[in-house]
């Protein structure tokens, strides 16, 4: 008994379709030969007159029949029919819909005169008029010029897999020639076929292979449901089908976990490197580090908001001037800090600690009185907004940048540090003081030229932070504490520690976060790292010594 | 070796002060008419209560850092957590006076949906618990902390590195709601204090009145600890760890002994402090506090013990004469000071006034040479 009913069901659905089938057919004929104006515009006002006659298999042959016209308007008299804003005029027979902007005709869309809502008389709906309904709006979008459109019908229907919308999906996918999209049809049409259970087990394996194929979570979710709902050699492939693609999916979390670890990495890369030169080579303990980087930020700003006042065209190249500008003010200022403050506390790190302290309170109090406690805002180039996908990875253009603007950073400070002259003397000088300067090295030169260098970084980095995080007075305070734990995790006086340090720390951040959540997670690696400098309190690439105070 | 007096004349003076303040200051502030010359107002109390709480924070620093060099940025994560276990026994006080008038769960748990006191919370109904938690959880922390630090070696920049990370993680911790300590907003809205209410004229008299005796006997253990053998010995590895060691003295035990004492001395200033602010939030546990308690023992000098005191009330009355004056200023007061004192003062106020006394008696002993010989 119940068997037949549902089979009753099926047949009818089956009809429906059918029906809306014709419909599409057509659709489809019409518009093969939409040549003739004269016959486009006639059809459309018999459509239209069915719509008057306040009858429902009349409306439900004006739904096909205007569906079938594909004009622009038939989407807008559709969508305003589907939500009850459709009514006529008992007495002209004219069409009207109400807009957002008032009342409007139906054929044209010009604002309606001489005539008030009081006067109309609703087109009614009900079932079968309603599902005739959705089955033309689905056709009208699948068939849409747009393929925007076309793609997100093609989704709406892999997602709601309507039996009735398979003989337009099936119309769509011959009519399609751009092959995203085919593939979109096919995989709704895969997924409508899945659901139908009077399809035949063999068209149904072919489905689940293309829904596999898809690979995403609602292909997880709708193979579950399959799995759920049928028996068989169905069950089976969709069970094993759901199987593969989530280890695929999981495989695809872990490489993108790492892909944001690396882009955390960078950004905490950026942020040391400087201080890799300062406190790691030179070994002063430098707490207005995180200042230089919020400086460079600020110059960001400033270029920018040159730029907007004077030549906006130059606004993509607005990073390339602010980098090597961040650098030299910065680098200014810290050779200033240098000659200053500094030189008078070498050999003395905790006072160096406390004067550099105070140094960053009243670089963030100047910061502050000039361009007040809010946040500034620093726009995005073109060729830093926008993201790609790369195979299952979401990449955004920004993130990618900066890490590799890290990497060349590092690689270019590598570089000055072993292949010029004044890296030469700058090793020297901290490896042995007094032996440099017995071979002719001006000391003093160097360590103010090497603090420099550290604090030029650190400007350059504040140029790429600004891309990414609030451009505030607080800015630097948010990566001071980290960037010392990379530097300290790392190994003081080693440059490939600080890289190794920030890209794993980053990336353990990232694979802690989804279950410690953001804050345990930093919690827990901060733990981490106080434990790690207990067991080698010089860090992971530690400089090896004789000396029993290093 | 030379036996050093527990009290000269430095320790005397101040301990003066300090009882004279103790006595003073509550019977101006109670016994006198309110618009009277000499009368004390309540917010004065309060202010200078908040001093000596700052002060005896000072002292317990300047204890590590001035005598042992162990420069610690995290003292302000102990004196916070002396904080929480008095707010958490005050807000156990408030009872069915909360909003949602819950006689089990403070406010912000009611608020939260939980149903029972969390374990951590257990048994901070009773102020002889608290008192022991104001004085175990720091004192345990510091232990633990200091155990692995100092047995690894972990010294100078790297310790104070660490430390201060130790104070970021706790103030990330404290942040979180589920931590199960009021999250953002901290412990707050106080009513009764051993079954006074906090507000009252009377308790803060007596607020005041213990907050000075605290610091007076924080001193006096202080003074006791480094004039003794064990503070020779810390000296002894404040100028040269290595050496000492070598010597054969546990360098480590040492340390990590200094090192609990003073956290537990910093945990009972917190604990003072919280009744008399009336609020313990998380930002206690922020880096920055840490770091201006030791510009305060800086700008007094440190190993003076009493300097650290000084200091600590100076650049406090500084600071609150600037934010209320020159707001903006003040940030630039406070920047200079770290600059100038680690620059032109290394031995603090009290070092360059010793400095130069010396130096007055040296010019005055060579201008008259031996007015008897004639």
């Amino acid at each position: 008994m119940r068997k037949t009913r549902l089979m009753g069901a099926a047949l009818r659905r089956l009809a429906a379709a059918m029906t809306s089938g014709m419909a599409l057919c057509l659709v489809a004929i019409t518009l093969c030969c939409v040549s003739v104006q004269d016959a486009h515009a006639d059809a459309l006002d018999d459509a239209l007159a069915k719509f008057s006659t306040d009858r429902f298999p009349d409306t439900q042959a004006a739904i096909q029949e205007l569906a079938a016209t594909a004009t622009p308007r038939a989407g807008a008299i559709l969508d305003a029919l589907a939500a009850s804003k459709l009514s006529f005029d008992p007495a002209t027979k004219m069409l009207y819909l109400t807009a957002a902007s008032g009342l409007v005709e139906a054929k044209t869309g010009a604002p309606a005169s001489g005539i008030s809502e009081s006067q109309l008389k609703r087109v009614r709906l009900n079932n079968g008029v309603r599902s005739v309904l959705q089955a033309a709006q689905g056709a009208l979008t699948l068939l849409s010029p747009d393929p925007a459109k076309r793609l997100s019908g093609a989704e709406a229907v892999f997602k709601s897999r309507d039996l009735t919308a398979l003989p337009n999906v099936e119309l769509a996918l011959a009519a399609e020639k751009e092959p995203r999209i085919r593939m979109a049809f096919e995989q709704a049409r895969a997924a409508i076929l899945l659901t139908d259970k009077a399809q035949d087990d063999i068209k149904r394996l072919g489905a689940i292979d293309i829904i596999k194929a898809r690979g995403d979570q609602d292909a997880v979710s709708l193979l579950a449901t399959i799995a759920g709902a049928s028996e068989g050699r169905v069950k089976l492939a969709a069970e094993e089908a759901a199987k593969s693609i989530q280890a695929r999916l999981a495989l695809w979390g872990n490489v993108q976990n790492i892909w944001y670890g690396l882009s955390l990495g960078s950004v905490l890369l950026l942020a040391a490197i400087g201080l890799a030169i300062t406190f790691g080579v030179m070994g002063i303990i430098n707490m207005a580090h995180g200042e230089m980087v919020m400086l460079g930020a600020y110059t960001t700003f400033v270029v920018q908001e040159w730029i907007r006042a004077h030549s906006p065209a130059l606004f993509d190249y607005s990073l390339f001037i602010a980098i090597p500008l961040a650098f030299i003010i910065t680098g200014v200022i810290g050779i200033l800090i240098e000659r200053v403050i500094i030189r008078h506390l070498y050999g003395r790190p905790l006072e160096t600690l406390l004067a550099t302290f105070g140094l960053s309170l009243i670089l963030q109090q100047a910061v502050r009185s000039l361009f007040g406690a809010n946040n500034r805002e620093v726009g995005a180039p073109s060729f830093m907004s926008g993201s790609f996908d790369l195979g299952g990875l979401a990449i955004t253009s920004g993130r990618m940048w900066i890490i590799v603007f890290s990497l060349a950073v590092f690689a270019s400070l590598l570089a000055v540090l072993r292949m010029t002259s004044f890296g030469l003397r700058m090793r020297a000088v901290t490896q042995n003081r007094r032996m440099a300067s017995a071979m002719g090295i001006d000391t003093n030169r160097i360590d103010a030229l090497a603090f420099g260098l550290g604090s030029g970084i650190a400007g350059i980095a504040g140029v790429a932070l600004s891309q990414i995080d609030n451009v505030s007075p607080n800015l630097g305070q948010s990566y001071i504490i980290d960037s010392f734990m990379v530097v300290v995790f790392g190994g003081v006086g080693n440059l490939w520690g600080t890289l190794v340090a920030a890209l794993s720390l980053g990336i353990a951040n990232k694979f802690l976060e989804p279950f410690a959540g953001a804050v345990l997670g930093k919690i827990l690696l901060l733990v981490f790292i106080i434990l790690f400098i207990q067991k080698r309190p010089r860090g992971l690439f530690a400089l090896k010594g004789r000396a029993v105070e290093a | 070796m030379q036996k050093t007096p527990l009290l000269d004349t430095k320790g005397i003076v101040f301990l003066l002060l300090l009882a004279a303040a103790a006595i003073l200051v509550p019977v101006l502030f109670l016994a006198t008419p309110a618009n009277g010359a000499l009368h004390v107002p309540a917010y004065l109390v309060a202010l200078i209560g908040k001093y000596l709480c700052y002060a005896l924070l000072a002292i317990a620093l300047d204890l590590v850092w001035g005598y042992c060099g162990i420069l610690s940025l995290g003292h302000g994560a102990f004196f916070a957590l002396g904080g929480y276990a008095m707010g958490m026994y005050l807000m156990r006080q408030i009872g069915t006076r909360g909003v949602y008038a819950n006689a089990n769960l403070p406010d912000f748990m009611v608020f939260l949906n939980w149903k029972e006191l969390p374990v951590t919370w257990w048994g901070f109904n009773h102020i002889s618990y608290a008192m022991l938690m104001v004085l175990l959880v720091p004192g345990i922390l510091a232990f633990v902390f200091g155990w692995f630090a100092f047995r690894s070696r972990v010294t100078g920049v790297y310790l104070s590195i660490i430390t201060q990370a130790l104070t970021y993680a706790l103030l990330l911790a404290f942040f979180r709601n589920d931590m199960g300590f009021g999250g953002n907003n901290g412990l707050t809205d106080f009513k009764d204090i051993l079954g006074f209410p906090v507000q009252s004229d009377g308790t803060r008299a007596a607020l005041f009145s213990i907050s000075a005796l605290a610091l007076g006997l924080g001193y006096l253990i202080s003074r006791a600890i480094v004039v003794s053998k064990f503070g020779k010995v810390l000296i002894a590895i404040r100028d040269a760890e290595s050496r000492t060691r070598f010597i054969g003295y546990r360098v480590e035990t040492y340390k990590l002994a200094v090192f609990t004492i003073s956290a537990m001395m910093a945990g009972v200033a917190g604990a003072l402090y919280v009744p008399q602010v009336g609020i313990i939030n998380p930002g206690e546990f922020s880096p920055t506090n840490s770091i201006e308690a030791v510009i305060w023992v800086a700008v007094g000098g440190r190993g003076t013990l009493v300097g650290a005191a000084l200091g600590a009330v100076l650049v406090n009355f500084a600071k609150t004469w600037f934010t209320g004056v020159l707001p903006e200023l003040w940030l630039f007061a406070l920047g200079l000071l770290f600059i100038l004192v680690t620059l032109y003062l290394p031995k603090g106020l009290l070092g360059a006034g010793a400095d130069a006394l010396a130096r007055l008696r040296r010019a005055k002993a060579q201008t008259k040479p031996l007015p008897a010989a004639e």
